[in-house]
């Protein structure tokens, strides 16, 4: 027992001592989390301690709790020593040359501030006591321990958030909070669940009604909650909800795993700068109420036209084949040939704003409820045609492409139609986004979008449309709200993702979950 | 039209089919003649070229020689969904359902050819759309009731049990209405019990559903029960046709089957 808890300090201590040298904790020592008590940096050793300690515990149930707190001080202590070893070793011999993170920052960070010696003593005394608070937590019954990890990551994501941290007060009150609403609901959760379906059935016209109200109301308020930073990350999250969706259709509901999604946002986007741009070679200066209907049907078009030449081809080979079309249209808007028509790399500027009547719309929150029609009309288009004839083929294609077209399914109509509806919505989104930035340019329209729209869809569950939505949140609201985070952003995006992909690898909403209901009512 | 044996006209007329995979000739020159609501039975050894001569019939493969008729009509040439909505429907070998869909919506995938709605019937639902999907699921569900598999239709496919997947799939068949239905070893790893069933459901789709049924099956007890005519492939050729008694007491099908000294000249 005793290398157990070694060995998993050792290993905690490591990953710590890593974590330091990539300068990490010199970063986040300005986030405070708690105001005036602790930083991002020292909550970090905390967790660290804590982890190491709850590891050390062995699975088994056999030993005593006081062997087991016991494990979890050695291992939190371990922790703890090999992070005052860094201490005394770069305060002792300038490592700079090599490490460039190794400043006396970092010396001062690790120790507290309170000097090599005495800090080092204080850092191992508290990883001892951590690692021991560590390991007793493994014994106490699992509704209770869930709940303070979810009371504690609460307070650190609303600190973090918050730009200067919470207050003692305000950290408690919240902790508390959300332990006890987790507790409550891993205690009583599944009667009230049961209660609430019961009254669901009772009247549940009424029911979803208030439910859809309520909703309503919250989404028409979000903008004043949130201000125009908010605001305009939620529109950004709006445009990859579109986008979202309507590669949901190509990849989730028929199967044709699309990696140049990106050239119908791009087509939606540059047909509305052409269209709308006094400043743009066509000289139109047309209503965006014109131009993106057009933008839609031309992002179809193009969808269409990317679809024959693949209609034989599946899986990987499409991939490759659709990666490269993404790539073409961006080169193509680059190129000089095209230069005298879409502007090369200047792109296109002065796009003017949506306007009804003597109002032009320009700031995020005029922009918001824009996207929002939008995206609730697409999410209506989805649902509908999900559960459809249409839909229904679609599916059997994703399923067994031979066995669909030997049950009548015509898979050069079903195949080129969800290209076409699949390229209709990013063309939505790609005329809003013209008009909302005023400009377009060949480089925001570059590989990587494709990668995060798909990326998005499969976090949030492939197939799923509550799971696009999330999986938009996700993986385009978090690294804006992570901002604070600097430099380690795209990391901790990173690990988060690795960790959500391995705790939930069939998606955050999957799509399944229907089925799942079903069952319950067969078994009824 | 011709009039077969039974009095009734022919359904399938396959002539001197021939496909072939490189040099390997997998169906050579096959012809078979099979009566509108007759069960018949193709059988042979493994590799005999069953399988293919299938495809061949729901142009998943184009026959590089021969002509198939489909009441008096070439199928040759035409895509597999074209032949689908003539009203030639098949079930597989090994089970491919639509596993991430319902019993229900496996069915409905099968009416597809019947039903008109596209995209617009499908955002708007006007009142068409509506009815008709009413009464495409009322028919699911009775197609299911008709296999045997009565309720099961929100279940997703993949938790049924095997011999009900079997009983789905002719089930998913049935609903793009066919004249022609083509199982491929329907009774492939059932029980005895099982097997029984199947062979009284064939019996009730040609007598019940006036179906053409034509049957690839190794059980000879499937065979001979239920098959108004047989035929037997042997490496690609047809050796020889008949009813169950004829050809089970035709030596050439003994010797293919167990093989006699020095007989493997056939193909």
């Amino acid at each position: 027992m005793l290398k157990r808890s070694l060995r998993r300090g050792a290993l905690v201590g490591g990953v710590l001592v890593f974590i330091a040298l990539i300068g990490a904790p010199a970063a986040f020592a300005r986030e405070p989390v708690v105001r005036g008590v602790v930083t991002l940096s020292q909550l970090l050793l905390a967790i660290g301690a804590l982890l190491a300690g709850s590891g050390a515990a062995p699975a088994t149930r056999t030993r005593s709790t006081g062997a087991v707190v016991a494990a979890g001080a050695i291992a939190g202590a371990v922790c703890m020593l090999l992070l005052a070893l860094l201490a005394l070793l770069v305060s002792a011999v300038d490592l700079r040359q090599v490490l460039v993170n190794a400043t006396p920052q970092l010396v001062d960070e690790l120790t507290l501030g309170r000097g090599v010696v005495t800090g080092s003593t204080v850092l191992v005394v508290l990883g001892t006591v951590l690692g021991a608070l560590g390991g007793w937590s493994t014994r106490l019954p699992a509704a209770i321990s869930r709940s303070a990890v979810l009371a504690g990551a609460a307070v650190v994501v609303v600190g973090v958030l918050r730009d200067k941290g919470l207050a003692i007060a305000e950290a408690v009150a919240l902790g508390v909070a959300v332990w006890a609403v987790a507790y409550g609901r891993s205690r009583w959760g599944s009667a009230l669940a049961t209660r609430y379906q019961r009254v669901q059935r009772r009247n549940s016209t009424m029911v979803s009604i208030v439910v859809w109200i309520a909703g309503l109301f919250i989404l028409l308020g979000l903008p004043s909650i949130l201000g125009t930073y908010g605001t305009s990350v939620l529109d950004l999250v709006g445009l990859y909800v579109l986008m979202g969706l309507g590669l949901n259709i190509v990849v989730g509901y028929a199967g044709l795993l699309d990696l140049g999604y990106v050239a119908f946002f791009t087509i939606g986007a540059y047909v509305t700068g052409l269209l709308t741009s006094p400043a743009a070679s066509t000289q139109l200066g047309l209503s965006f109420w014109i131009a993106w209907p057009l933008a839609m049907v031309a992002a179809a078009g193009a969808g269409a036209l990317l679809g024959i030449p693949v209609l034989r081809m599946r899986g990987d080979y499409l991939a490759i084949v659709t990666l490269g079309f993404g790539e073409i249209i961006r080169i193509l808007v680059l190129s000089d040939t095209f230069k005298s028509v879409l502007g090369g790399a200047q792109g296109i500027i002065e796009i003017p704003g949506p306007s009804i009547g003597s109002f032009t719309m320009m700031r995020p929150q005029h922009f918001y409820y824009l996207i929002l029609i939008g995206v609730m009309i697409v999410v209506f288009v989805s649902r509908r045609i999900s559960d459809s004839r249409v839909g229904r083929a679609w599916m059997a294609i994703r399923e067994d492409e031979d066995v669909a077209e030997a049950t009548g399914v015509n898979l050069v109509k079903y195949k080129l139609l969800a290209f076409a509806m699949g390229a209709s919505f990013s063309g939505i989104g790609g005329a809003i986004f013209a008009s909302w930035v005023h400009s377009v340019f060949p480089n925001s329209f570059t590989l990587l979008v494709s990668i995060n729209i798909l990326s998005l869809v499969i976090v949030g569950g492939i197939g799923s449309i509550p799971g696009v939505v999330l999986g938009a949140f996700f993986l385009v609201g978090l690294p804006e709200v992570l901002r604070s985070f600097a430099d380690f952003r795209m990391i901790t995006f990173g690990a988060l993702l690795v960790a959500m992909m391995i705790a939930r690898p069939e998606g955050l909403w999957p799509a399944k979950s229907r089925r799942r209901e079903l069952h319950l009512e067969v078994a009824e | 039209m011709s009039a077969a044996a039974n009095g009734h006209p022919v359904c399938l007329s396959a002539r001197r089919v021939t496909k072939r995979f490189g040099g390997l000739v997998a169906v050579d020159s096959v012809s078979i003649d099979i009566p509108e609501r007759t069960v018949a039975s193709v059988i042979g050894p493994n590799g005999a070229g069953k399988t293919t001569f299938f495809n061949c019939i729901t142009g998943l493969y184009a026959p590089e020689d021969g002509d198939i008729l489909f009441q008096g009509r070439s199928l040759v040439g035409y895509r597999p969904d074209s032949i689908a909505a003539m009203g030639i429907a098949r079930t597989y070998q090994n089970i491919r359902l639509f596993s991430a869909m319902t019993a229900l919506e496996n069915v409905l995938v099968g009416q597809h050819a019947h039903l008109r709605s596209g995209v617009f019937g499908a955002i708007f639902r006007p009142s068409s759309t509506v009815l008709e999907e009413e009464r495409a699921q009322q028919e699911a569900r009775e197609m299911l009731a008709f296999v045997g598999l009565p309720g099961r239709g929100d279940l997703l496919a993949t938790s049924i049990p095997y011999g009900g997947q079997r009983r789905l799939e002719i089930a998913r068949a049935l609903a793009s209405r066919p004249k022609l239905l083509l199982l491929d070893e329907p009774t492939a790893g059932m029980n005895p019990q099982e097997t029984d069933d199947l062979m009284h459901l064939i019996e009730r789709l040609r007598d019940e559903l006036a179906l053409t049924v034509l049957l690839i099956e190794h059980d000879m007890r499937v065979v001979m029960g239920v098959s108004d005519q047989v035929s037997v492939l042997h490496y690609g050729t047809k050796i020889s046709e008949g009813t169950p008694k004829e050809v089970q007491n035709d030596p050439r099908v003994v010797e293919a089957y167990l093989g006699t000294g020095g007989s493997h000249g056939h193909a």
